[in-house]
């Protein structure tokens, strides 16, 4: 039985070497030797001088995080509320971004915040503006938010779908009013959905390129442009983008680990 | 047992869209009392402890709470506290934690919290759980933090809707024991809620019994059961035997092909009334010595007694009795003049009305 289940396990087990270990012992490989194959510490050095944009990228990525938790939390809690039919559908408008073309998508907010995109022309109506809207930090957290937000919803839904609609009612019936019922026990029996949804939505807007590309103008570069011009690029160092991508999976690891153990002290503390 | 109602429910209505889950529902829960609402799922019952727990706006009719209106009022500010179906404990807190949750509410400095949360799980017998978790518990340990929880807020009325349901037979037994003992220490009006009429009876200063949405009688345990006012009430407390008779005159009532005497009076001349008869009450006997004499069809062995269908020119009668005659067998039946009891017909009917 047991010999058998490991043998049932092969495929995912190659699979995962050649397409996960493979690639990442890979980038261990390269981030330390040079372009003639010798070992160097020299692409890890060379970063400290663009601390500045790993910075930007970390802050961007945590404002635009910090927006997706704001906005999805009382959207997940209504929809979490409503009868079974109405959560399909309006759990369908949350998808249906989704399914377009992530390029497509952030290309409508170029036409939308342009100098003379439809928001600026529609404020000039009423003698408003125009407004620098697009190339800004601001566009890009905001293309962040818009891409990356079902990714927050979606895991906070999950999480207070399982909140039994009883402790809530027991919550209310020991006398507590909507504000201690939501921090004693909606926030708690949330915490799992907040997490994955912080992750989810962290992960990809730190590693970004196309967002800041677009909608930054190509004048603010955050670390996805740093690495993907590594690769794609005139500079073509594959030995220092590796070197990026290493340092920038280390620190989401160890933001990620942070945000575990915060949440295990936390349950310390109640048993 | 004071006198006044605690909580008093009148001309409640609900609604779930087109169903009319109560109708016109009016009943006083008196200080101090155990009361049961009994009735099959579906009934009510939930939905009126609901109502009183303020978890659900009547669409129509009002509730009153020592003499105020309450109807309006929320569930966190009312004087009661509910114990839930499915216990519904907070996860995330242990034990303890769960127990203090009202009384932390109320901001009460901490050795008093801590002095009262000890006392109550003293007494339900959770010492020595404070630190565990709350999913680390069997049901029957749930179940009575479920209760140490809401008792600790001193409630004026405690709801519990079928606390009992989730719990295997010898623990509920105990549980019913318990909380009878509890309901008394405490002097608290209990208001409980169950499907289960053996529950009922056996824990109850009051049974109120419902049917589609509407109380069909309130009564001490020993009224229900012996002296049901309608048929719907005889075929759901215990098993029953009903028949269609009349009544010739004062305590002389004719079923089953002969005639029976009975303690009843005051019906109308050869009024057509329907027939309980308890399947306990039924005397076997020898053929004759029978008021009636039928064939058994059937015999189970129930643990205390037999059950035996037996078939008569009145219909079949389901009997119980300590000594068992075989299928094929010919048997007599006697009755007690007051083991027979009368209800006026037009209420069997409107109970099948209601059930149409």
């Amino acid at each position: 039985m047991y010999s058998r289940s490991k043998a049932s396990a092969s495929p995912y087990l190659i699979w995962m070497v050649l397409f996960t270990v493979l690639p990442l012992a890979l980038v261990v490989y390269f981030a330390f030797t040079d372009q003639a194959g010798n070992p160097t510490l020299s692409n890890i050095t060379a970063l400290g001088g663009y601390a500045m944009v790993f910075v930007l990228s970390l802050a961007l990525a945590a404002i635009a995080t910090a927006l997706c938790l704001v906005i999805a939390y009382p959207v997940s809690y209504l929809l979490s509320r409503l009868r079974a039919g109405q959560q399909g559908i309006l759990l369908m408008l949350v998808m249906l971004p989704m399914w377009m073309n992530f390029l497509l998508r952030t290309y409508a907010w170029m036409s939308l915040l342009e100098r003379n995109g439809l928001i600026n022309r529609f404020l000039g109506l009423f003698g408003i503006g125009p407004f620098e809207m697009i190339n800004t930090n601001g566009a890009i957290v905001l293309g962040m938010v818009y891409n990356f937000l079902p990714y927050m919803i979606l895991p906070l839904y999950n999480a207070m779908l399982k909140i039994d609609k009883n402790v809530i009612e027991a919550a209310e019936d020991l006398g507590a009013g909507t504000l201690y019922k939501f921090s004693r026990v909606v926030l708690p029996l949330s915490k799992p959905g907040i997490r994955t949804g912080l992750i989810m939505v962290f992960v990809p807007s730190v590693s970004t390129f196309i967002i800041s590309k677009m909608l930054g103008g190509g004048d603010t570069w955050l670390i996805g442009d740093l690495i993907e011009a590594q690769f794609l690029g005139n500079t073509y160092n594959y030995n220092l983008g590796s070197a990026m991508s290493l340092v920038l999976m280390v620190v989401v690891l160890l933001i990620m680990s942070v945000m575990g153990g915060f949440d295990s002290e936390d349950m310390e503390g109640v048993i | 047992m004071a006198e006044n109602p605690v909580v008093s429910l009148r001309n409640i209505a609900v609604d779930f869209g087109e169903e009319a889950v109560l109708q016109n529902l009016s009943l006083d829960i008196l200080d101090k009392t155990f009361v049961t609402l009994l009735g099959p799922s579906g009934c009510g019952k939930t939905t009126t402890l609901r109502v009183i727990g303020g978890f659900l706006k009547p669409s129509m009719g009002k509730v009153y709470f020592d003499g105020q209106d309450i109807t309006e009022l929320p569930p966190y500010k009312r004087q009661v506290n509910t114990v839930f179906q499915k216990y519904a404990l907070f996860p995330h807190l242990n034990v303890f934690e769960n127990v203090a949750f009202g009384l932390r509410l109320k901001k009460l400095p901490e050795d008093e919290i801590r002095q009262s949360v000890l006392e109550m799980l003293e007494l339900l017998g959770l010492k020595g759980f404070e630190r565990r978790g709350s999913e680390n518990l069997s049901g029957g340990q749930q179940q009575r933090v479920a209760i140490a929880r809401a008792l600790v807020n001193k409630p004026r009325v405690l709801l519990l809707d079928e606390p009992l349901g989730a719990l295997d037979l010898k623990l509920r037994k105990e549980m019913q024991t318990e909380l009878k003992r509890i309901q008394q220490a405490l002097a608290i009006t209990f208001v409980y809620v169950t499907h289960d009429q053996e529950e009922a009876l056996t824990m109850s200063d009051t049974v109120v019994v419902m049917n589609q949405g509407e109380i069909q009688q309130i009564g001490t345990p020993e009224d229900i059961y012996n002296e049901p006012k309608n048929a719907f009430v005889a075929d759901f407390i215990g098993e029953s035997n009903l028949f269609d008779g009349r009544m010739p005159k004062d305590y002389l009532v004719e079923f089953a092909g002969t005639e029976w005497p009975c303690v009843d009076a005051g019906f109308t001349p050869n009024e057509l009334v329907q027939v309980v008869v308890r399947p306990e009450d039924i005397t076997v006997v020898p053929p004759i010595e029978g008021q009636v004499t039928g064939v058994v069809k059937s015999l189970v062995f129930k643990g205390v007694h037999w059950e035996m269908v037996v078939e008569q020119a009145g219909g079949e009668w389901l009997v119980q009795s300590t000594d068992a005659s075989q299928p094929g067998d010919l048997i007599g039946m006697r009755l007690d003049p007051d083991e027979i009891h009368i209800m006026h017909r037009c209420e069997e009917a409107s109970a099948h009305v209601q059930q149409e």
